[in-house]
């Protein structure tokens, strides 16, 4: 039951994320105050038992491999396996950028073959999720399934944004639909994959030279009628962070609701991130916070409500932060006002400036800037 | 001639240190009382996130010093697994790195020796220092708060071309008679140690961190053990070096630093972290203090939660009130609670309705429902009256306290007790409930 894992974080987001995205990789993304959104896939990993895991980046990499700079934090730090990063190299055969996700898996074929596990565990960098991908390899197995796609039954989303599928009572899918105008079904594809390393090697040197670059467009829709795909229906809670502002900032939202804190902060197995170390949180004399998560380091002199605060966050006498995610390093002066908005990485807010968004539109601010 | 162990070690020039640390962690710290029941007092938790071993190990990396020999004798277990294998403080290392230094069993003897003196304690682990051939061995405690540049020492050291070389720090004359004073002519030369004298000539206290040249304090560990097998390093090493004209000089530390060595000096020292400006700063971008903890989560703060004054750790969720208290990782006060002045360590649980009102509760406790702890007259406790006798109540690691009792100040418990070891739900100020060894 040996697997090896791929992440695939090569994405560009910048269209959905904006700003946030514009100097990062989707999967970098600070999260639930501490967190960013890889750690959750490679948590997943780690606590899965797989041992040896790729991440593939192309788009901003900086911000990811300054997080993956060491990769004993996941417990990937070992003589057996190891993790492993991926950015696209010039070659003599080659000069150019991943051109899709098969392409991007291709092109780094020699992991795959190279590798003696059974199964690969393919999963996207930018999703919200705790899962134990043996259960998934289990029913992959169990199934004969030749493909196992990982889906959820959404509620109040926007289906058009996701893989939408048809299943047959086998639970086989029959039709898959990327980003469906009319969705037929609300069964959406999370894009985990499990499949065998021998049959994602050929799959791969099939397509691939024929000008086929996509796992779902090239490999699912294509081969949905040839190959046995099965649909892995997980239940819990699932966000993707990369898919737009709104779920974004829903996302870290849902930190502040009980079951989703307990999954992710406290209960095993647990969400490794890269530590910190940073000093507890100190609360002075004004400080007045409810219903509010908070990293380590931050100092608090005012007022704090339904927010996501990250690590090193200051807030200043008489300022008042409510609906909002500040991220790390975020400095509010005096008598402030922040509402619904998304503040970047060490934004700063001067001594009495007020600043809102709506609460349908939270307002965003770029890394470093000054208001 | 010095016995070379390093080929033998697989070391070589390369990675040679100039100078390694011997860090003496084996006191029990009986003052901190049942504190320090199951814990060294190196491991004993401040400042919420940290234990007090952390800032000497972080102070050596910050320094330069990346190799620490880790001395451990009482109740070990807790500091070995904090300690590890050092990967808290990037001392996991090909070269040096941390080494947990246990008393042992010698060849041709029958049974163990444990490590009689600071000084023997040293004595004992010649062979270890001898492997990593150092030029200076660094000497420290694991029982101070503060930061410290060893590095800055060294030079001091190397300058004036010493023997041995011992931080100082200038106290209060009236307080000098409480610590081993250094004598010092104008250069700040050594010419005499007194070990708490009753009449202080100088204001200048030894802070326990020596610098040695290690083939001087070979020399003089050898000689001086077969004199006292107790052998410390302020009662006979150093004056023994004073003696013999060896060069010693007083490095003055000007910063802050805290013997944490009691339970009001404990609580104090941690109450100083909740000012507004600290006169010892955690939140400084360089000299960070490294800990070792698994996860680092958030810490939820309920919409019926309000805290103030206070630092609080990762991981905790506060429903109830806190104030002026230092809460280390992963508390959980509940709605309706309320907890001042007090230090809670982690994972104990404080339940609805209970007021904790200047206490120490040590790890993984429960509280139950409308505990009131900490009132009543400040009657020092009757069993050991010099340890709990300003009016702090302490509660040992995985305690109980049953629902709806009161408890007065400079009590003691520990241990899962049960609504009948109190007499009419009440134990009454100085009073002590300590359980047998089975049901801690």
């Amino acid at each position: 039951m040996k697997a090896i894992g791929i992440i695939l974080a090569g994405g560009n987001n910048e269209k959905r994320l904006g700003e946030l995205t514009s100097l990062r990789a989707a999967s970098a993304i600070p999260v639930g105050s501490c967190y960013r959104a890889i750690d959750f896939p490679l948590s997943n990993m780690s606590n899965s038992m797989i041992k040896k895991v790729a991440v593939i980046t192309q788009y901003n990499s900086r911000s990811l491999h300054d997080h993956l700079s060491s990769s004993k934090w996941w417990d990937f730090g070992r003589k057996q396996g190891g993790l492993y990063i991926f950015t696209p190299y010039v070659s003599s055969e080659n000069s150019f950028w991943f051109r899709g996700t098969a392409d991007s898996i291709y092109q780094n074929i020699s992991f795959l073959e190279r590798s003696n596990e059974n199964y690969v565990v393919i999963a996207s960098g930018d999703s919200i999720y705790k899962m134990d991908y043996r259960k998934v390899i289990e029913f992959h197995k169990n199934q004969e399934a030749d493909i196992t796609v990982v889906c959820k039954e959404m509620h109040d989303r926007d289906l058009t944004k996701f893989g939408i599928m048809q299943l047959d009572d086998d639970g086989r899918i029959t039709e898959f639909e990327e980003k469906p105008i009319e969705p037929q079904t609300n069964i959406a594809s999370l894009g985990i994959y499990v499949i065998s390393r021998k049959l994602l090697i050929d799959l791969l040197n099939e397509i691939v030279p024929e000008g086929r670059f996509d796992i779902v467009k090239d490999i699912i829709v294509r081969f949905r009628r040839k190959l046995n795909i099965k649909a892995y229906m997980f239940n819990g809670y699932w966000s993707s962070v990369g898919s737009g502002i709104m779920e974004y900032y829903n996302t870290n939202m849902d930190f502040l609701k009980e079951d989703v804190r307990r999954e992710f902060t406290k209960d095993f197995p647990y969400t490794f991130t890269k530590p910190k170390d940073e000093p507890p949180v100190k609360y002075n004399e004004g400080a007045d916070v409810t219903n509010t998560i908070i990293g380590g380091g931050s100092i608090i002199n005012g007022k704090v409500e339904s927010s996501v605060l990250f690590r090193r966050v200051y807030i200043g006498e008489n300022s008042v932060v409510k609906n909002s995610i500040l991220m790390e390093g975020c400095y509010i002066g005096n008598n402030c006002i922040v509402e619904n908005a998304i503040l970047d990485k060490q934004v700063s807010v001067s001594d009495g400036k007020h600043v809102s968004g709506e609460a349908e539109k939270p307002c965003v601010f770029k890394k470093r800037s000054t208001i | 001639m010095l016995l070379k162990f390093s080929a033998l070690l697989g070391d070589d020039d390369m990675s040679k240190n100039e100078m390694i640390a011997m860090l003496l962690a084996g006191g029990q710290g009986s003052r901190l009382g049942v504190l320090t029941n199951k814990i060294a007092k190196p491991a004993v938790a401040f400042g919420g996130m940290y234990r007090i071993i952390d800032f000497p190990l972080s102070n050596c990396v910050n320094s330069g010093v990346y190799n620490v020999g880790v001395l451990t004798q009482y109740q070990p277990l807790r500091l070995n697994k904090h300690i590890g294998i050092g990967f808290a403080w990037d001392l996991d290392r090909r070269n040096g790195g941390v080494t947990v230094l246990a008393p042992h069993v010698k060849s041709g003897g029958d049974s163990g020796e444990w490590f009689m003196g600071t000084a023997n304690a040293i004595y004992q682990n010649i062979e270890y220092i001898d492997a990593n051939d150092p030029e200076y061995v660094l000497v420290l405690s694991g029982d101070h708060i503060y930061k410290m540049d060893y590095s800055r020492m060294l030079e001091f050291h190397k300058k004036n071309n010493c023997a041995a070389t011992i931080a100082v720090l200038e106290v209060p004359f009236e307080e000098a008679s409480r610590f081993g004073i250094m004598n010092t002519k104008d250069d700040d030369r050594i010419y005499e140690f007194e070990e708490k004298p009753a009449n202080p000539k100088s204001n200048l206290a030894s802070m326990g961190i020596y610098i040695f040249t290690w083939s001087k304090l070979r020399e003089a560990l050898i000689k001086d053990n077969k004199v006292h097998p107790d052998s410390d390093f302020g009662m006979h090493i150093i004056p023994k070096m004073l003696a013999d004209g060896e060069n010693i000089y007083a490095w003055r530390f000007k910063d802050y630093w805290k013997d944490v060595g009691t339970v009001e000096s404990y609580w104090q020292a941690n109450m100083e972290l909740i000012k507004t400006l600290p006169s010892f700063n955690l939140y400084e971008d360089f000299w960070k203090i490294y800990t070792n903890s698994d996860i680092q989560p958030p810490q939820y703060i309920a919409p019926t939660g309000h805290v103030k004054k206070s630092i609080i750790s990762d991981g905790c969720e506060i429903y109830g009130d806190v104030e002026s208290s230092v809460l280390s990782p992963d508390v959980i006060i509940e709605e309706g609670a309320f907890v001042k002045d007090s230090i809670i360590m982690k994972g104990t649980v404080i339940k609805s309705g209970s007021v904790i009102d200047r206490c120490v509760i040590d790890e993984s406790c429960v509280i139950e429902k409308n505990v009131k702890m900490g009132v009543g007259e400040n009657i020092p406790n009757e069993l050991k009256p010099k340890i709990y006798n300003t009016g702090i109540t302490v509660i040992g690691e995985n305690s109980f306290v049953p629902e709806g009792v009161t408890i007065g100040k400079n009590c003691v418990i520990h241990g899962k007790t049960s609504s009948a070891d109190y007499k009419d739900l009440i134990l009454e100020s100085g009073k002590s409930i300590i359980m047998e060894e089975e049901d801690l």
